[in-house]
């Protein structure tokens, strides 16, 4: 389960980058680029509390 | 009723070790000071000072190599001033300058050092207020506004600073926890913001962007009113803009938490990124908002971020504002709170919290950006002098740290003179010969340095000290 939300939590950072260089390369328009890092940016914040926090507290263990 | 009952014990129980050293339990690696620090400078100014660099006319060969050096400076300033010093003694530097320089000294220090990080924090403040205007159509300020510019501004001003008092409120873990989560995600929106607005900017491939840069974004010609700023400007302002944090040893609040002094390297994650990578990114931005309004003056980084990358750019704007205000609050409430250990951190923070809300109104604190932080760091660097010195170099040379505690005084003329007459030299420095205050903090360092030593010398060979056997014993160890 926790590598799932991990893994969502990347696409979610992916999402907030990679539309940008598409936007660059002339694949998509700024709109789209738009929405897309906006639903990165909800689904980083609904899953890195998640496990980003419990790593942090194993590490200061 | 038993919920507030349970929020006020909660309240109660943070400890922060404000007067006693850090138990090796509490100890973090260098992984939390990574999220900390990429969190806290990758924020709120870096929409400011990146545009300040345009506005004063940067060119774009000087803001690359000058940034480079002065971070790299930046770095190992942290790693081998403030973190050895933070290390060895596991004090935050409140405790540890009380030892040297006594209670009421201290007690001076702490109200110029709480009024400082207030500013500070209020500057972060409004930045974040202008992203969340954005919905009112708030009227945003201009580059010469120094007066709040209207109620509905005021208003959204005191929502933002409410919500970063209650979690700076809960302490330094509460920080670290908020930092690290949103400090990745901040990066990629400071890249693809940037990345983004490269067409209007008449980039469209990689190989367009360096003759661009050069003729447009920063063209080395400064805005009417501002001053020109060289390579020399950009490099000592990337090495000091921090200076009250590495040299001026603010920081050892929270480096005394880390394993090694080498948890000070992990500062690089947070000035290449944000003093490096966020001010080239909002730099960028704010040249197409210059090129496409006509050179107007508003100055609003939410709308700018807005305007790039949609509602996410705006929701950095608010975070990053955050996660600079919420360390710096916390950082004030510890300047405070060591006036009399008695006060409980929540309180004091929740005091300070609402100083730093009122002096966020003006924008005035967000527009002189650059100034008020390379003041703030050359003000707070001669205690930071001294610090070291204390630590490091007199028992070196066979004279005794600590000498308030060794003395039982209240305050050690040492430092007083040294902290006085370096600043003055500073300011005739200023004032008479014209050098400007970015450059101002090197000099100033050496003049403490030598000024420290030798009034030690002269007070401590006129002053009885207790035998060093005598006093060992009632010494921390620290645990390192």
């Amino acid at each position: 389960m926790k590598a799932i939300i991990k893994l969502i939590s990347f696409i979610a950072l992916a999402l907030n980058l990679i539309p940008a260089f598409l936007v660059f390369q002339g694949i998509i328009s700024p709109d789209q680029c738009k929405t897309l890092m906006f639903i990165g940016t909800v689904l980083w914040f609904i899953t890195a509390p998640m496990w980003m926090n419990k790593k942090s507290e194993e590490a200061s263990s | 009723m038993s919920d507030k009952k349970n929020l006020v014990q909660k309240l109660e129980s943070v400890n922060e070790y404000e007067r006693e050293a850090i138990p090796k339990s509490k100890l973090k690696s260098w992984k939390s000071f990574v999220g900390t620090y990429a969190g806290e400078h990758t924020a709120g100014t870096e929409f400011v000072l990146g545009p300040l660099f345009v506005a004063h006319g940067a060119s774009a060969i000087d803001l690359v190599s000058g940034l480079l050096i002065g971070n790299i400076l930046a770095v190992l300033s942290w790693a081998y001033f403030t973190g050895k010093a933070a290390t060895k003694t596991r004090h935050t530097l409140y405790f540890q300058l009380e030892k040297i320089a006594g209670s009421r000294f201290t007690m001076i220090y702490n109200l110029v050092n709480a009024v400082a990080f207030c500013f500070l924090a209020g500057a972060m403040i409004t930045v974040a207020a202008t992203a969340v205007g954005i919905p009112f159509d708030l009227a945003m300020p201009a580059l010469d506004d120094t007066l709040p510019t209207s109620l509905g501004f005021v208003l959204t001003v005191f929502v933002v600073g409410a919500i970063t008092t209650v979690i700076a409120m809960f302490g330094f873990n509460q920080v670290v926890k908020f930092a690290n989560i949103a400090a990745p995600w901040m990066i990629m929106i400071f890249v693809a913001a940037a990345v983004a607005v490269l067409p209007r900017l008449g980039i469209n491939s990689i190989s367009d962007f360096w003759p661009v840069a050069q003729e447009t974004i920063w063209s080395g010609v400064p805005l009417e009113g501002k001053t020109k700023f060289t390579f020399w400007h950009i490099m000592f302002f990337a090495w000091f803009c921090n200076m009250a944090m590495h040299i001026g040893m603010a920081d050892m609040s929270i480096l005394r938490y880390a394993k090694k002094w080498t948890a000070g390297f992990a500062t690089s994650t947070g000035v290449f990124l944000g003093h490096y990578v966020a001010w080239l990114a909002s730099g960028i931005l704010y040249s197409l908002f210059l090129l496409e309004s006509d050179g107007s003056l508003v100055f609003a980084p939410g709308p700018i971020a807005y305007e790039a990358v949609g509602i996410a750019g705006a929701i950095c704007v608010i975070i990053a504002g955050w996660t600079t205000a919420n360390p710096t609050l916390y950082r004030a409430g510890l300047a405070i709170q060591s006036i009399n250990p008695n006060w409980k951190t929540w309180k004091v923070t929740l005091f300070v919290g609402l100083i730093t809300t009122i002096a966020a109104c003006f924008p005035a604190l967000m527009m002189q950006l650059l100034d008020f932080v390379a003041l703030y760091g050359l003000v707070l660097m001669p205690v930071g002098a001294v610090i070291f010195i204390d630590i490091f170099l007199l028992p070196k040379m066979g004279m005794r740290s600590n000498f308030a505690e060794l003395t039982n005084r209240n305050f050690n003329p040492a430092v007083g003179i040294t902290w006085l007459i370096t600043l003055v030299f500073c300011l005739g420095l200023n004032l008479f010969v014209g050098v400007e205050i970015f450059f101002l903090g090197l000099p100033g360092w050496f003049v403490a340095v030598i000024i420290y030593i030798a009034s030690s010398k002269i007070i401590q060979k006129n002053t009885p000290l207790p035998d060093i056997k005598n006093t060992s014993s009632k010494r921390e160890v620290p645990v390192s």
